[in-house]
């Protein structure tokens, strides 16, 4: 098996308040391999999102290591993409300026030309063709959703990181995106991982799921998902996702503290 | 902008000068209590050379005390929004020194400065302006959600290039906001410079003339030059806030 693309080797981190020090993560461990796609599932405030900060290089843990395709991660990397739940698109530049700003700062040498066509490629790529003069705000949610995905992997990253983007999408367009996140992946291969509190979508999207505990968040459950590969959305409703989606929502009934810890089955 | 965006203001001041008028008819005031908009066309043409003079004058004294305040608020707001300490050091001294009335500014300044009379009334209005300039892009900036800040610094942007591409025009419509506030503020202090301290220039000593020979028609003709001043100075920022900050006004739906 290839070495894994990112690895986070028993991580701590640990917040400074005013009553003293609040850790959030703690002996958390991770490794996606290259093409990879991990969900990582989890109560809510375990700490997700600082996860995420971590693999971008925008935190530094406390203890531990966060490893991206053989190199310690001490600082931000523009191998690394990313994606909020917020959209977070300038609403004074047109979608296209938009998905355009990452080769901004990474590709100096791609000329004006280059980076406009790579741009088009991915809004057509998300179905979002002939809206690439429109402003943010001419959008619907999932439009500047998926313009936001397009921004996240115009440069090519290595490593697409997803802070539950589709947490605040009705459940049609997210299942919309879920499919175009599959569309996207067979074209532009990523590896990734992606933070959400829909067990359903994990299951949907990532070839691996890593339950965290509660707060401070250690790596409690780690499920290899049975589907492989772009899948339909019927094959969430076949009797092995049903069991999956049980066991995950046991796990998480663990990490809550609402079940008995000793079934933890590893 | 159509016919009616430039129609319907100037409906507005036409409506208001009739009520004004009637105001002063009815009540069967005295010029010398209230002048009447049909009292002001004579002070006008009989002082227009005056008018223009003055109204230069005190013109371009504004238009550089706001561009001073536009450079040092700016410079202020930016040290207060990306500085926490800054932030806590500077806000009680600025909420203090704003709460000074001005015109108890004019004659240290005056004072301070003998005979500057263009710095001087430069320096009020800019005193006096440039408080919510330095407000406004303190919030804007100090507010930037942290995902807008991650898209670039999650690729190694630096800290300028994400003022630059990301925190600065977030922050426009604000200092736009603001602006137009200073802009009003601006002409009440040189104002205020002019009339306390008189020098022989500007409006503000037009207005004291009238007041000194009890022509009440001239102050309140001062006083109308003053509003379109005014009016015309918020305009042009209107306009400039068109060019760079257009984009924040929605298309209506």
């Amino acid at each position: 098996m290839d070495k894994p693309l990112i690895e986070i080797k028993g991580v701590r981190h640990a917040y400074q308040t005013q009553t003293g020090e609040l850790p959030v993560l703690d002996g958390l461990v991770l490794s996606v391999p290259e093409g990879g796609f991990s969900a990582v599932v989890g109560p809510s405030g375990c700490g997700k999102s600082t996860l995420t900060r971590l693999i971008a290089g925008l935190l530094k843990p406390d203890e531990g290591e966060v490893w991206l395709h053989g190199e310690l991660v001490r600082g931000p990397k523009s191998i690394v993409g990313m994606a909020f739940q917020n959209p977070v698109l300038l609403e004074w530049r047109t979608i296209l300026q938009n998905v355009m700003l990452p080769l901004e700062i990474v590709s100096t040498k791609m000329s004006r030309q280059e980076r406009e066509d790579r741009a088009l490629h991915l809004l057509a790529l998300v179905g979002l063709e002939g809206f690439e003069d429109k402003r943010p705000s001419e959008l619907s949610g999932g439009m500047r959703q998926r313009a936001s995905l397009c921004r996240a992997i115009v440069h090519k990253p290595e490593v697409l990181i997803l802070d539950e983007p589709f947490a605040a999408l009705d459940a049609f367009t997210r299942e919309d995106l879920w499919q175009t996140m599959h569309a996207v992946k067979a074209e532009e291969p990523f590896t990734g991982v992606l933070i959400t509190h829909d067990l359903r979508e994990a299951i949907f999207l990532a070839d691996e799921i890593v339950v965290l505990s509660g707060r401070p968040a250690r790596t409690q459950y780690v499920m290899d998902v049975h589907l492989k590969g772009p899948r339909d959305i019927e094959h969430l409703y076949t009797p092995r996702s049903a069991d999956a989606l049980n066991i995950l929502r046991h796990q998480i009934q663990i990490a809550q503290g609402r079940a008995p810890a000793e079934e933890i089955a590893q | 902008m159509n016919w009616k965006q430039i129609a319907v203001p100037i409906a507005a001041l036409v409506i208001f000068g009739i009520f004004w008028e009637l105001l002063v008819w009815v009540n069967g005031w005295p010029n010398y209590k209230m002048a009447s908009p049909s009292d002001l066309w004579p002070s006008f043409w009989k002082f227009r050379w005056l008018f223009l003079e003055y109204g230069w004058d005190t013109l371009w004294r504004t238009v550089a005390g706001l561009v001073l305040a536009v450079v040092l608020g700016v410079f202020l707001g930016m040290i207060m929004g990306l500085s926490r300490i800054m932030r806590d050091a500077l806000y009680p001294l600025l909420v203090g020194f704003n709460a000074i009335p001005k015109a108890t500014v004019v004659p240290i300044i005056a004072l301070l400065f003998v005979g500057q009379h263009d710095m001087n009334t430069i320096l009020i209005a800019f005193l006096i302006s440039f408080f919510p300039i330095a407000v406004s892009v303190s919030i804007g900036l100090s507010t930037l959600e942290p995902e807008y800040r991650d898209i670039l610094a999650s690729l190694g942007a630096s800290r300028f290039t994400i003022f630059w591409k990301i925190a600065l025009p977030k922050t426009l419509p604000e200092f736009f906001g603001a602006l137009k506030v200073a802009v009003t503020l601006a002409f009440i202090g040189t104002n205020l410079m002019e009339i306390v301290e008189p020098h022989g220039r500007g409006l503000g000593h037009l207005f004291d003339s009238g007041k000194i020979s009890a022509d009440y028609p001239l102050m309140f003709a001062v006083l109308i030059a003053l509003a379109l001043m005014g009016i015309l100075l918020y305009y042009v920022v209107v306009a400039i806030e068109k060019v760079f900050a257009g984009w924040a006004e929605r298309a209506p739906t």
